[in-house]
């Protein structure tokens, strides 16, 4: 039996979650592999953006800024259930997207990338400069979601790693799902056809705008709940979940493991993730080597990783 | 009225900086469509390797030679092993590399440099000179200076010389370039020269004024960035007046809204002038080919 | 039989140079017209402002009684109108399938919810979508090629490939650039019988071709372009004997020489 390439991603994705586990040497690896699936679902939204419609945003991290924000001021502020809080960042974040979106997808390239950027580095601000609210860089603590203590009462007693391991594996998987639902359906296709050739593209009627504009938003989407869920097992959220590196990162990820399909930007997130890991030995080299791993990468595996893997593994095939 | 003209003086002189940063993005642009997010970088090595070399009892002249020199080499060396290497490459991969480089650059200099804050001493004092009940720091007209005589220099070198020609033939067009005779590999090598040479001024002219340390080349690339584009990618007359331009934006927000989002001011107005005019002030016009 | 395609004195400008300069003519259904000229007359200009990539700077471009000047490409093929490139714009990196899939688009299109939830009625369409695909590159003669990367294949073969996606909208006016280019002898004659078989159907085609035995042997009616102005037009017998028609080709062959 053949499975299709969405069938064989989100098995490998769901082995992952389940069986990787089996193999931490302590509870500590939960943590890092709950980070890596929240920045994997970061990831997957730039896979729509950039892999799928081939729009250049460096300011996404400001969506995860939002979404982060969302679940440490509106449980408070608003008396609203952590969850709800993750929903309500995401539905700013699409409100945001949206109105941002309009403008400056008329842009392309460096032009779009550094509007982007600018749209970022203003959240980042706001999130850094209203202390009232915000308490500035210092960074805030943000509610309990409660989940876990609902599953104790049903007798399923994980502890706070396990519940986040899991909690965020099943969201990636949901993520990935979505994301390669997209990849072969009308809207997917166009996406892709503008990103092949945007004048092409019109002719066939492709509302061109329109379409950039819906990636855009299910991105900034994705990025939102990626930094509630981040904000949320942390317990705490500074700034820097809305900076410039940040969205650095993301780009970063996805390309390196390949922008063009969500397993490989997952890959990606995956190394990016656990590079630091690795390396806080030599912690003084980490910045270095995670420059260096950017720049070879991009240079002699432009499609990325993952793609550059498959076609090496073909090649010998043939 | 006073306090307006501080604001200008401010402005200007870091619009100054900027404007030498965003001048350094235009040559590589120019020669090789590459947006260089480690320009930020040359401005930061000025700066250090001026205090580094100063530190060790050299005399500050000389320093700021061997800064800008060891930057220019660093700049050549970059575009040897990282930017001709992929060429071809999309936009993304090489907003990624140049990052890449970027991050990797403050990486080595934190490891050699330390961490710290640093700085030298200003080239004519620091006695603040009185002009019209405002006041500017004798540093900070030599900042200014530096961006006007790299603007004319450059000016007259693309205008003037038959290599500037070479540059410019060969943004317009390699492969014609190439046909009659460019070597265009060597006009990229004198560009990203030319081009980490002026960040390197750059950042050992402000220095005494901003102060340095391995991380300050980020923000100096972004809002060297902000005014290449506000002045139109590609046209050194933009990136002289883009750069100013931030510069005065900035300060005038510090001074007059809110000093907390100085830094905001300049990507507002970004964004307002990439919606309304995408080319930039000066930027060439674009029609797509089909 | 009424106009669906009527182009009236329309003209653009590039930084001061005429590139079209009041150019008129119309397309009924069911026939087809040539565009033709030296290089350089303007014809892919012309094809340019009617298909809404550039704006015209003068005229008007009416579409089946609407005026559609300047309108959007998008709103264009809903209103029935398509084109091919003289440069290919090929979808690289899908497959030949997805390339004329995307002809489909309008017809397939639905809620983004839909789509990312996969959906049953998603489903439908994209399937439905994909018949139809397959069906019209069985007759461009790429069914086997549907799929490889278009990326890889033979300049001849992707110019079928537009041919197919351009048709996939089901147009009332077709504009055709070069399509026979870089096609051999034999693959020049299917096309042949492949615009004809679409013209008889009632589809307005309006054709740009260097290849002039195949401009002589379908058109009905030839416009012909000279530095951005029309010189001449009429059915091809009478065009060919124009002095001015001549007069221009040849004026452009010693040019060239």
């Amino acid at each position: 039996m053949r499975l299709t390439p969405k069938a064989a991603t989100l098995l490998v994705l769901a082995l992952l979650v389940a069986l990787t586990p089996f193999f931490f040497p302590s509870g500590y690896y939960y943590r890092v592999g709950a980070l890596l699936f929240v920045n994997g679902i970061a990831v997957t939204g730039i896979v729509i953006l950039t892999g799928y419609a081939g729009q250049i945003s460096l300011g996404h991290a400001g969506f995860s800024g939002i979404g982060a924000y969302a679940c440490a001021l509106a449980p408070t502020h608003l008396g609203l259930h952590p969850a709800l809080a993750i929903v309500l960042g995401a539905a700013l974040s699409a409100v945001l997207a949206y109105l941002v979106g309009r403008p400056i997808l008329r842009l392309k390239g460096y032009y779009l990338g550094v509007a982007t950027l600018g749209f970022g580095i203003l959240v980042s601000m706001v999130l850094n400069n209203e202390r009232d609210l915000t308490n500035g860089p210092d960074g805030i603590d943000v509610p309990d979601l409660g989940l876990r203590a609902l599953l104790e009462t049903w007798g399923l007693d994980l502890t706070n790693g396990q519940f986040w391991y899991f909690f965020c594996g099943l969201s990636l998987i949901l993520g990935a799902w979505l994301a390669l639902n997209l990849y072969d359906s009308p809207t997917g296709r166009a996406l892709r056809a503008l990103h092949g050739s945007e004048v092409a593209a019109r002719t066939v009627g492709v509302d061109v705008a329109r379409l950039k504009l819906q990636a855009f938003v299910i991105s900034a989407v994705y990025a939102s709940v990626a930094g509630s869920l981040l904000a949320l097992q942390n317990k705490f959220i500074t700034p820097d979940v809305a900076g410039f590196m940040h969205s650095i990162e993301m780009v970063t990820m996805a390309v390196l493991g390949g922008v063009g399909s969500v397993l490989g930007a997952i890959l990606g997130a995956g190394i990016l993730t656990l590079l630091p890991q690795v390396l806080t030995v030599f912690a003084e080299y980490e910045q270095m080597v995670l420059g260096l791993v950017m720049v070879l990468v991009m240079i002699f595996l432009r499609e990325g990783l993952l793609p550059s893997i498959f076609k090496a593994i073909r090649g010998k095939g043939e | 009225m006073s306090e307006l003209l501080q604001f200008l003086f401010s402005g200007l002189t870091v619009g100054a900086v900027y404007a030498l940063v965003a001048l350094g993005f235009t040559i590589i642009y120019n020669a090789s469509d590459v947006v260089n997010f480690a320009q930020g970088e040359f401005v930061m090595l000025g700066g250090m390797i001026t205090w580094f070399a100063h530190a060790q009892g050299l005399p500050l002249p000389l320093a700021a030679l061997i800064a800008i020199a060891v930057t220019a080499l660093l700049g050549v060396a970059m575009n040897k092993l990282m930017i001709e290497p992929a060429r071809g490459a999309p936009v993304v991969s090489l907003i990624i590399i140049t990052i890449g480089a970027s991050i990797f650059i403050q990486g080595g200099t934190q490891l050699i440099f330390g961490k710290e804050i640093h700085s030298f001493p200003a080239f004519s004092g620091d006695e603040p000179l009185r002009i019209g009940g405002a006041t500017i720091l004798p540093q900070s007209l030599w900042v200014i200076a530096g961006a006007l005589v790299v603007y004319v220099a450059l000016w007259l070198f693309f205008t003037r010389t038959l290599l500037g020609r070479a540059v410019l033939a060969t943004a317009n067009n390699r492969l014609a370039a190439q046909l009659v005779g460019i070597n265009t590999s060597f006009v990229m090598t004198l560009s990203f020269a030319l081009s980490a040479a002026i960040g390197a001024l750059g950042g050992m002219l402000a220095a005494p004024i901003t102060l340095t340390a391995y991380n300050v080349g980020i923000g100096f690339a972004l809002k060297g960035f902000a005014g290449a584009m506000l002045g139109g990618m590609g046209s050194p007359k933009g990136a002289l007046t883009g750069g100013f331009l931030i510069g005065l934006i900035e300060a005038l927000t510090a001074g007059y809204v809110s000093s907390q989002y100085k830094d905001a001011a300049a990507f507002v107005v970004i964004l307002l002038v990439l919606f309304f005019m995408p080319q930039g002030l000066f930027g060439r016009k674009s029609t797509d080919r089909v | 039989m009424s106009d669906l395609l009527s182009v009236e004195g329309l003209g653009i400008a590039f930084g001061g140079i005429k590139a079209v300069n009041d150019v008129s003519f119309r397309v009924r259904a069911g026939e087809i017209v040539s565009v033709i000229g030296p290089n350089g007359a303007g014809k892919t200009t012309l094809f340019n402002m009617i298909s809404g990539v550039y704006l015209p700077g003068s005229g008007r471009v009416v579409l089946n009684g609407e005026d559609v000047t300047g309108m959007a490409p998008h709103l264009l093929a809903r209103r029935g109108l398509s084109r091919t490139f003289q440069n290919l714009q090929i979808f690289q990196s899908m497959t030949v399938l997805e390339n004329a899939v995307t002809g489909y688009h309008l017809q397939e299109r639905g809620p983004v919810l839909a789509d990312l939830l996969g959906l049953p009625s998603s489903r439908r369409r994209a399937r439905t979508a994909d018949a139809g695909a397959r069906r019209l590159l069985a007759r461009v003669g790429l069914d086997r090629a549907a799929e490889r990367e278009a990326g890889n294949l033979s300049y001849g073969s992707l110019k079928r490939l537009e041919i197919a996606r351009a048709l996939a909208l089901n147009p009332k006016v077709l504009l055709l650039d070069e399509p026979a280019a870089g096609c051999n002898a034999v693959e020049t004659e299917e096309i042949d019988h492949l615009i004809a078989e679409v013209a008889a159907a009632g589809v307005a085609i309006l054709l740009v071709e260097h290849d002039m035995k195949m401009v002589m042997r379908i058109s009905n009616h030839i416009v012909v372009l000279d530095h951005g102005e029309k010189i001449a037009e009429g059915n091809p017998a009478a065009v060919s004997q124009n002095p001015a028609v001549i007069a221009a080709y040849l004026g452009a062959e010693n040019a060239d020489g």
